[in-house]
This record gives C-alpha cells, sequence and structure tokens, in this order.
C-alpha cells in the first residue's frame, strides 16, 4: 500500500525511536555492569585473567558489530538456541559495549596516579576501601565525559540491528521508505529523529571533559 | 637611512590602549634596550615590528620594508627581520642543524652545500658547532636558545628583535646567552632587545628605551640614561631593580 | 542438544571470501584516503578559516558525528536519486563512509592543530614561512604525533564500519558472507570465518599504522615508546 510522508509517518518513526531509546539503555546497563567487572579485572586482577580480559577487548574490537549481531541472530540460532531479534540485538551490543566500556575505564582507573594508592595504604586502608574511597571516585570523574561519548556510539549503532529486522528507528524507517517510497524525507527525518537524541549527549559529553581538563580548581 | 623607524605606533586590544604613539628610530649598528615594567608595552612594540601583532595606527619601517594596517609584503620584511623568543620555540621534531635550515631551505630555496655550510657557520658563531644533530629537547634551556639565535642568524637579518630571550633561563644560564648576543652586538649587528637584565643593557646597548605606560618615556645613550635618569618613573624603576 | 561444527561447505567458497577481503580492503583504503583528506582540509577550515566557513564546517562534523552510518548510507543511497543524483552502492559506500570518516578526522586534527602552542606558529612565521609552509614543515608532525593513537584508532572504527556497506549490497566481504551463508545455510560457521577474516585485517592495518608511524616519527628523539603504544588499542577512540 502506497501512502504519502505525514504526521502518522512521524509518529510511526517516533514509535521506532522509543525502541531505539530502550534498546540503548538495556546495552549501556548490561554493557556497564559487565564492563566494570571487566575494567577491574583488567587494570588489578591476576595476571592470567588481564590476559583473558585483554583478549576479550582486542578480539570484539577488532570484529564488526554487524558480525557479531549476525552470529548472535543466525549463528547462535541454527545452532540450536533460537534468539528472537531483540535477544540476538540486546546481548550482542552488550558484548561489543563491554569491551568498549572495559577498555575506556581501565584507561581512567590506571590514570589515578600510583602515589594514591601509596597514600591509601599509608592510612591503612584495606585494597578495597582504597578502591572505593579514594581510586573510584576520582576515576568515576575522568571517566564521565568519554562515558558519556561512548552512549552516543551505543545509540547510533543499535541502528545496525535493523539488519536483523529488529523494528526500532532505522528499520521502521526502511518499512516506511517501502511503503511511502519517499526516501529523502524518510531517512532525513529517521537522522533528525537521531540527532536530537545524539547531540545533547554529544554536546554534554564535551563539556565533561572540558571540566576536567580545566581541573578542579576552576 | 634608519634601520628602524617607528612612527606615532598605536595599538589597543579593545577599549584597551596598549600602545599610545610610539616613535622610535633606529640606526644601522645600534643596539637598543628597551627596558620598562610588564604591561608597559615594550613586548607588544617589538612583536609589531615584525607583524606578529596587527596595530589600529601609525607606519614602521624596517629594514626598507614598510608595514601598515594593510600587513601586505609581512614575508618580505620577515625574511630580513630576525626574532627570537623568550620560549626559545625550536620545533621539536627537527634536529638542530634541520632547525636552522628550514627557513633558508623553503623560503629562500638556498642549496643543500649552501646550506650546510651555513648551518657550521651560525652554529660556531653560538658556539654550539658540535650540536648539530642533536634534538631540542636534549640541550639546555641556555643552549637551546642559542641554536635559535642561530636559527634567526641563518637568514641573515638586517634586524634582530630579541624578546625577553633570558626571563626564561635558570640565572646560571643566562650568562651564555647574554655572551652570544654580546658578540653578536661586536660583530655589528643592528638589534632591539626587550630585557630584564639592567646590567647588561648598560654595557652593551648603545641605546636604551624606558617605556612606561604604553609610551616611550625617557630615551638616550644607555651610559646617560641609567647614570642620570630625568624622570622619577625611571628613577624609581632602576632603584626597584637594583634592590 | 548437540550441533557439530562443519566448516568444509565454507571453506569451499574460499575465491569468494579471498575476493571480498580485498573488496573490504580496497573499500576501507579508498575511504581512508578521501575521509582523511576531507578531515583535514575541514579541521583547517575551522581552526584557521573565515567565520562562515568554521560554522559550515562545525555543522558537517555534528550532523555526520551524532547520526548513524547506517542512516547516512540510506540516506545517500535511497535518498540522493529523489533530488537527481544516482549513485551505485558501491560509490554510495564510499561516499558516506569518507563522510563519516571525515567528520571524525576533523574533529581529531582540530585536536591536534589546537595541541600545538602558537608560539611554534609565530617561531615560524618570523622566520618568513608562509603559513602553509608553518602548517607543513612546523605543525604537521608534532600535531600527527599527539593525535597518532586517536587516528588510528579511529581507522579501525572505519575498517569495521565497511561491513554495514552490505546493507546496500555494496561489494565487500559481509556481503559475500551473507551470500555463502544463505546458500551452505552454515550460518556459524560463515560468521566465525568473517569474523576471523575482519580480525586479521584490522591487525594488519594495525601494524601497517604502527610502521608507518615509525616511520613518520622517525626523526623524532623516541622519548616515551608512544610509536609503539598505538599497537596497543586506542582508548577513547570514539571521541
Amino acid at each position: 500500500m502506497i501512502q504519502s510522508f505525514g504526521w502518522q509517518s512521524v509518529q510511526f518513526l517516533f514509535h521506532g525511536l522509543i525502541w531505539t531509546v530502550g534498546l540503548s539503555v538495556c546495552t549501556f546497563v548490561c554493557g556497564g555492569i559487565f564492563g566494570l567487572i571487566f575494567a577491574l579485572a583488567r587494570a588489578l586482577g591476576p595476571r592470567w585473567l588481564q590476559l583473558i580480559v585483554a583478549g576479550y577487548i582486542q578480539l570484539v574490537q577488532a570484529t564488526p558489530l554487524l558480525i557479531l549481531i549476525f552470529l548472535a541472530f543466525y549463528g547462535l540460532s541454527f545452532a540450536g538456541f533460537y534468539f528472537p531479534p531483540l535477544a540476538a540485538a540486546a546481548i550482542s551490543l552488550s558484548i561489543y559495549a563491554t569491551a568498549f566500556l572495559a577498555d575506556i575505564w581501565r584507561g581512567c582507573i590506571e590514570a589515578i596516579p600510583r602515589t594514591q594508592w601509596e597514600a591509601a595504604d599509608a592510612l591503612a586502608l584495606s585494597r578495597i576501601q582504597r578502591l572505593r574511597y579514594v581510586i573510584l571516585p576520582q576515576a568515576f570523574r575522568i571517566a564521565l565525559g568519554p562515558t558519556v561519548g561512548f552512549m552516543v556510539q551505543i545509540v547510533k549503532n543499535t541502528s545496525v540491528t535493523a539488519l536483523i529486522g529488529f523494528v526500532e528507528l532505522t528499520r521502521a524507517g526502511q518499512l516506511l521508505n517501502n511503503m511511502t517510497f519517499q526516501p529523502f524525507h524518510v531517512f532525513l527525518t529517521v537522522a533528525a529523529f537521531y540527532f536530537a537524541v545524539c547531540y545533547p549527549l554529544s554536546w554534554w559529553s564535551e563539556k565533561l571533559k572540558e571540566r576536567k581538563s580545566a581541573g578542579p580548581a576552576h | 637611512m634608519p634601520a628602524l623607524r617607528i612612527e606615532n605606533l598605536k595599538k589597543s586590544y579593545g577599549t584597551v590602549p596598549v600602545l599610545k604613539g610610539i616613535n622610535l628610530a633606529v640606526e644601522n649598528g645600534d643596539v637598543v634596550a628597551v627596558i620598562g615594567r610588564s604591561g608597559s608595552g615594550k613586548s607588544t612594540m617589538l612583536r609589531c615590528i615584525n607583524g606578529l601583532e596587527p596595530f589600529q595606527e601609525g607606519s614602521i619601517v624596517v629594514a626598507g620594508h614598510r608595514l601598515d594596517q594593510s600587513r601586505a609584503n609581512l614575508r618580505d620584511l620577515r625574511k630580513e627581520v630576525g626574532m627570537v623568543f623568550q620560549s626559545y620555540n625550536l620545533f621539536p621534531h627537527l634536529s638542530v642543524a634541520e632547525n636552522i635550515m628550514l627557513a633558508p631551505r623553503v623560503v629562500k630555496g638556498l642549496p643543500r652545500d649552501q646550506r650546510e655550510l651555513l648551518v657550521r657557520d651560525v652554529l660556531s658563531r653560538v658556539g654550539l658547532a658540535e650540536k648539530a644533530s642533536a634534538y631540542p629537547d636534549e640541550l639546555s634551556g641556555g643552549q637551546q636558545q642559542r641554536v635559535a639565535i642561530a636559527r634567526s642568524l641563518a637568514m641573515k637579518p638586517k634586524v634582530m628583535l630579541f624578546d625577553e630571550v633570558t626571563s626564561a633561563l635558570d640565572p646560571e644560564l643566562t650568562g651564555e646567552v647574554l655572551k652570544t648576543i654580546a658578540e653578536l652586538a661586536e660583530a655589528g649587528m643592528t638589534m632591539v632587545l626587550v630585557t630584564h637584565e639592567m646590567g647588561f643593557a648598560r654595557r652593551v646597548a648603545t641605546r636604551t628605551v624606558f617605556m612606561h605606560e604604553g609610551k616611550i618615556w625617557e630615551e638616550g645613550p644607555s651610559a646617560q640614561i641609567f647614570a642620570h635618569p630625568a624622570t622619577p618613573e625611571l628613577r624609581s624603576f632602576i632603584a626597584t631593580d637594583l634592590k | 542438544m548437540a550441533y557439530e561444527m562443519n566448516f568444509t561447505p565454507v571453506f569451499a567458497r574460499t575465491p569468494e571470501l579471498i575476493s571480498g577481503t580485498i573488496d573490504t580492503i580496497v573499500l576501507s583504503g579508498q575511504s581512508i584516503v578521501i575521509g582523511l583528506t576531507i578531515g583535514l582540509a575541514v579541521s583547517i577550515l575551522r581552526v584557521d578559516g573565515p567565520k562562515w566557513a568554521a560554522a559550515a564546517s562545525a555543522g558537517y562534523v555534528e550532523a555526520f558525528r551524532n547520526t548513524p552510518l547506517l542512516v547516512q548510507l540510506f540516506l545517500l543511497f535511497f535518498g540522493l536519486p529523489y533530488i537527481g543524483i544516482r549513485l551505485s552502492a558501491d560509490h554510495a559506500a564510499i561516499l558516506a563512509i569518507s563522510l563519516n570518516l571525515g567528520a571524525y578526522s576533523a574533529e581529531i586534527f582540530r585536536a591536534g592543530l589546537l595541541a600545538i602552542p602558537k608560539t611554534q606558529i609565530e617561531a615560524g612565521l618570523a622566520l618568513g614561512l608562509s603559513r602553509l609552509q608553518v602548517m607543513r614543515y612546523v605543525v604537521i608532525i608534532p600535531a600527527l604525533r599527539v593525535i597518532y593513537p586517536a587516528l588510528t584508532g579511529q581507522l579501525t572504527l572505519t575498517l569495521l564500519g565497511t561491513s554495514i556497506a552490505s546493507a546496500i549490497s555494496a561489494t565487500e566481504l559481509t556481503l559475500a558472507g551473507a551470500k555463502i551463508e544463505s546458500q551452505t545455510f552454515r550460518s556459524l560457521e560463515t560468521f566465525l570465518v568473517l569474523a576471523a577474516i575482519y580480525i586479521s585485517i584490522t591487525f594488519a592495518f594495525r601494524l601497517l599504522y604502527w610502521i608507518v608511524g615509525l616511520w613518520l616519527f622517525r626523526r623524532s628523539v623516541p622519548k616515551t615508546g608512544s610509536a609503539v603504544a598505538t599497537l596497543s588499542l586506542p582508548r577513547e577512540a570514539e571521541t
């Protein structure tokens, strides 16, 4: 059925946007939890664990996200586990986000000077206490900007799940395009929706980074 | 014709006047020391002379090049007016020899064999002949500043400008840089130096200019300026320095 | 439930995998060259250009950094014909990926340009160098050295991003793999092989960047071993 691009189309796309945001939040939460665990393991774990986590990060960061998504969707479902698109999308995006967040946060933890550990040690804090009260709060401050920056990547990368048929914003755009044959309007609107979500995040990320580089004195 | 003539030079940052009508003439072979408190406009004046700072009124003629608000022909002027900075500003990715050869090569198109002779010549004049292949961060501050002087000399400038070239140096390193400058002065180089080194100004400069509140407050032969300051501002400036 | 892996049908299609690999490398290489050129030009305009050019550059950078590559591909491939510009899938892919990299690298280059102290530029000008000569001889190498890890990290993301071009059927490795998958029904095996190939290409490119880095910065004193550090993963490659 051919319809023309109008208010209804925008509503349809907005529906897709809600799924995009939902999938992004889900990815950020799962990726954040595992990312933190992996970051700690990579920065502070025993050597063998550090190597395993480093290997995981290296491999995931050298694989296209689309291939990760295909592996989760087609690969594992043919191997006997059937994942609906939503689950395949969430799992593969989380695997991807875990690797990148772990890498970003490890960098932040390692950026805290050794002298801070030593100072905390001199105060007789336990290893956990040193992390909890001295290292992580400082690392958190440094990490905020890059982390918000990575949220933009997550939001944008949820679009790739359109290619396994998960109906988020981009897939909604494809469907709408098939109905209206007005690709220019459709995809420009889709792009505008993404921009509306991503630009504020990018702006916030830059602000956080500026604050960091300006230092606590200001 | 003087090597440098500044007429009614006026410059302001927004509404804040920095230079309020400067008139100055420097003859060939003159060594002019410019002294004054920070904020008196002395560095700004120097930076105007080779066009690093635009100005609103007046004109500057230096080494035969006229500089006004249009800022045309800046490059021709800079080929003949050398400048040495407080923070040396050597190029960190180039060796000493490459720092020196860069401008002769890309600005004047000097062939390779002549460039090598040139490097040897200017480095020996600053006493660093053996450092040609070193990199800036392998040198002390004093050595870096002497290389910066050599780099400037390599363009065979008619006038050299020195902008507080010893201010960033440890006291024990200023001596070697001042000695290099003194040797240039003896060799007849026309120079304008903004400096805090009063003793050096008195000894080496043929003339001294005292700047105050964006104006040339007092000028004359160095011996006279330091021995018989005419204005209370200069008297108090010299007195504070002696303390 | 046991699943028996069987790679034989996939390996039987080795010629297609090889040509797909070459296509991906070519697509990446072309996009990198064009994208970096765009990025350099845009960054210079943004730092040193007239006001309107700086504003236009900023608009371009923000537009492309805040929308997905896939949507950019769709817009160029499906949308441009609407205003009379028809591109083949391959050309649309090169254009979209180049423009995308152009926006990201412009930001990286800009950071590099801003990292060079103003006094270095003044020193170059004072020696009589033109602005272009100052850029070429004084600014580029030190700036490149500062941003090299971030830049090569971005190039890796660009390389991996080419797989998305399969969505408009541009010729590259993922498209070749999808065809093999649909004909052999060996999905897991096909995509594992694709992953392995992509990982190999990525590491090969990183090795290349490392060698290029050694050559580019050969004249600077090796101080912190930063050239070696680029082999490990870039932090914050996305920014």
